[in-house]
């Protein structure tokens, strides 16, 4: 569709609608959603489809239409409140431009010549190790240590590493040439027999194809893991970009789900939106009520065979029970459970913090995480379950 | 009713209402703009919250036939759309000693019609209920964006099959996974949530014609208190609602609620936790 024809098919419709349409749209970007052109063309349909026309359906049909997740209806909610408020439409004729303004977004991804790309110079300057040697220098030094620079020239080992994680059989099957172990393909098998006549003269075998496990990362970001808490951050980042079916929460008092935020392409970007999501950085630990709250909110997506891994020291001030118990519900639910420890590298570690005493029974696999080697042997790990 | 009679969101919520199922209004007036645009629409919520029986229930009042396609984990095509029978064909074959051609073998007769191809090609209106599309994979939410986009399906020995009638299509999901961008701005979207007590009262009405009013508002009641409970791993939702009454019914209305706790709790410490605190006092 080429701009043009979204031009006329707009200035054909009713202009007094368009423009709170396209503030609405507008606003609900700023909130972070996402409405495209189509989105708005379809909301102008759904408005004419609504017979009756009271302001309440009118509402109810631009909600259907513009939300596309449970995330939206919030955002839906603040926008019409900011555009509509009060009875009053707000007739802004920048507004208009707005609607250029998403064209001039959707372009680029046309590949229109002509349009400059914003975001494309930052990215080109990544400073890059100078010699094998400072790399090994960096792998083995722990995140706490680390000054701006190192973590710039950290990021491209963490991006590789977080490309390893668990995979699983699926049902799917696909073909595979050897015999031994597996399975005939029998649809293969009858098809090709039609050409010899019936006879099944060529066989053919097949195997369970494999597919990437479900990952949810969950960070403490309280004030004792501060130190790490950015390295760490950029991990998940790289996780989230990297493979499909990765979550990623952040907690300190309360659990926040971060994984919108963290997925945008642009790393800096992700991890400034992540950490405006989260309100409670350098606060207090209370990690049972954090477990409590994933059981709880997010059950569906631990559950399904995932993997967790939680990023935190285990310095609670939270009661033990509820600790207790949250943990031995979420190992019921995963797959695997592994904790990542920072204390746990110094070589005299051993978990007597109350909270590390309690969760580490309940953990499959204690791991330090305060290296880049160690997220080295974290992807291992993964990769062997 | 068919689907051109529906005029309005209040003949939407009539129609569901004649077969049992109240719908509140926003779920109507989806549900009538996914007729009018022509747009699949998306239902998400809790579990029991009645994702499954709108697209029953509107099958029922239209008079649409209501094919059901429940998606688990590595569907394909195969299991969607169509199969070949090979095993017929191989008798064939062998039957006609070598003189069957290409185009006998591979015909309709030999063709198994899955439920996607059943919706496409069948003769009058069609509700396509694709339930629980999140268990589903990514190969097949692909799949699902062409189908959704034209209605038509290719197969290469027979060539393209094109739907005479859009079905309306309704999605359901249980949020174990983020479905695909591209599928969800594709569809309506509508969340369920739990219903008041009125409405749930309602509804327990409607579904159990004749249940006395004092057992229907003992366990909207009860079902609510336990809702407002923050900290229990799986909430009630309207299906529990529903067998609890029907449960009532069956030992008699004056039984203790905390032995009847099964039926609407499934998870051993949330039944703990509502005997402990004592949650039910004076339901």
């Amino acid at each position: 569709m080429s701009s043009g024809f979204v031009i006329d098919e707009c200035w054909r419709m009713s202009d007094p609608v368009i423009a709170p349409l396209a503030s609405l749209a507008a606003e609900m970007r700023a909130l972070g959603g996402r409405v495209g052109v189509g989105e708005l063309l379809n909301a102008h349909r759904a408005l004419e489809a609504v017979d009756s026309p009271s302001p309440e359906d009118s509402r109810l049909a631009l909600r259907s239409v513009l939300c596309s997740g449970r995330g939206d209806l919030e955002r839906f909610e603040l926008a019409y409140e900011a555009v509509f408020g009060a009875g009053r439409v707000v007739a802004d004729p920048s507004a208009l431009d707005e609607l250029g303004g998403v064209e001039r977004a959707v372009l680029p991804r046309a590949g229109m010549p002509g349009t400059a790309r914003p975001d494309q110079g930052p990215r080109d300057s990544q400073p890059v190790p100078a010699a094998w040697s400072d790399v090994e220098l960096l792998r083995e030094k722990d995140f706490a240590q680390y000054t701006e620079e190192e973590i710039a020239l950290a990021h491209r080992l963490v991006v590789r590493l977080a490309r390893r994680g668990p995979t699983r059989l699926s049902r799917r099957t696909r073909p595979v040439r050897r015999r031994r172990g597996h399975s005939p393909d029998l649809r293969r098998i009858l098809r090709a027999s039609l050409r010899t006549g019936g006879e099944p003269v060529h066989r053919h075998w097949q195997a369970p194809s494999r597919r990437p496990r479900p990952v949810v990362l969950v960070c403490d970001v309280s004030g004792s893991m501060a130190p790490y808490a950015r390295m760490l951050l950029q991990y998940m980042q790289a996780c989230v970009a990297a493979r499909r079916r990765v979550e990623a929460f952040a907690f300190g008092t309360r659990l926040t789900r971060i994984t919108g935020e963290l997925s945008s392409r642009d790393p800096d970007r992700a991890l400034r939106r992540a950490t405006e999501a989260v309100t409670d950085f350098s606060g207090g630990t209370r990690i049972g009520s954090a477990l409590a709250q994933l059981n709880r909110g997010h059950g569906r997506r631990v559950g399904r065979g995932a993997v967790v891994v939680i990023l935190s020291d285990g310095w609670d001030r939270g009661e033990p029970e509820l600790l207790e118990v949250e943990m031995a519900r979420l190992r019921r639910s995963a797959h695997r459970l592994v904790w990542l420890n920072p204390l746990a590298a110094h070589p005299d570690f051993e978990p007597l913090a109350r909270g590390m005493r309690t969760a580490v029974p309940h953990a499959d696999e204690l791991l330090p995480g305060n290296s880049l080697a160690s997220l080295e042997d974290l992807a291992g790990v993964l990769e062997e379950i | 009713m068919t689907f051109d009679q529906i005029g309005s969101v209040d003949a939407v919520s009539d129609a569901l209402a004649a077969q049992g199922y109240l719908a509140e209004r926003p779920l109507a007036l989806a549900i009538h703009l996914a007729v009018t645009l022509e747009q699949p629409l998306l239902l998400e919520g809790e579990a029991g919250v009645g994702k499954t029986e709108v697209a029953r229930a509107l099958a029922a009042a239209t008079g649409a036939r209501l094919i059901r396609l429940q998606c688990h984990e590595g569907i394909d095509l195969h299991h969607a759309v169509y199969d070949w029978d090979y095993p017929r064909q191989l008798l064939a074959l062998r039957a006609a000693e070598g003189g069957v051609d290409e185009g006998a073998l591979f015909s309709r007769r030999f063709l198994l019609r899955r439920p996607l191809l059943e919706a496409l090609e069948h003769d009058g209106p069609v509700v396509l209920l694709i339930d629980e599309v999140d268990r589903a994979d990514d190969e097949f939410e692909a799949f699902l964006l062409e189908l959704l986009a034209d209605f038509a399906v290719t197969i290469p020995e027979l060539g393209t099959i094109q739907a005479a009638h859009r079905p309306v299509v309704v999605l359901t999901s249980n949020r174990t996974r983020e479905l695909h961008d591209a599928l969800k701005r594709r569809c309506l979207y509508h969340w369920i949530d739990y219903p008041n007590p009125d409405h749930e009262r309602a509804i327990v009405h409607a579904r159990l014609p004749g249940v006395p009013e004092a057992v229907a508002a003992r366990v909207v009641a009860a079902v609510g208190r336990l809702r407002e409970q923050g900290d229990l791993y799986k909430l009630p939702g309207v299906g529990e609602t529903l067998v609890w009454a029907r449960a009532l019914l069956a030992v008699g209305d004056d039984v203790d609620l905390y032995d009847t706790l099964g039926v609407a709790l499934k998870v051993h410490e949330d039944v703990q936790r509502v005997r402990d605190r004592r949650v039910l006092e004076n339901v």
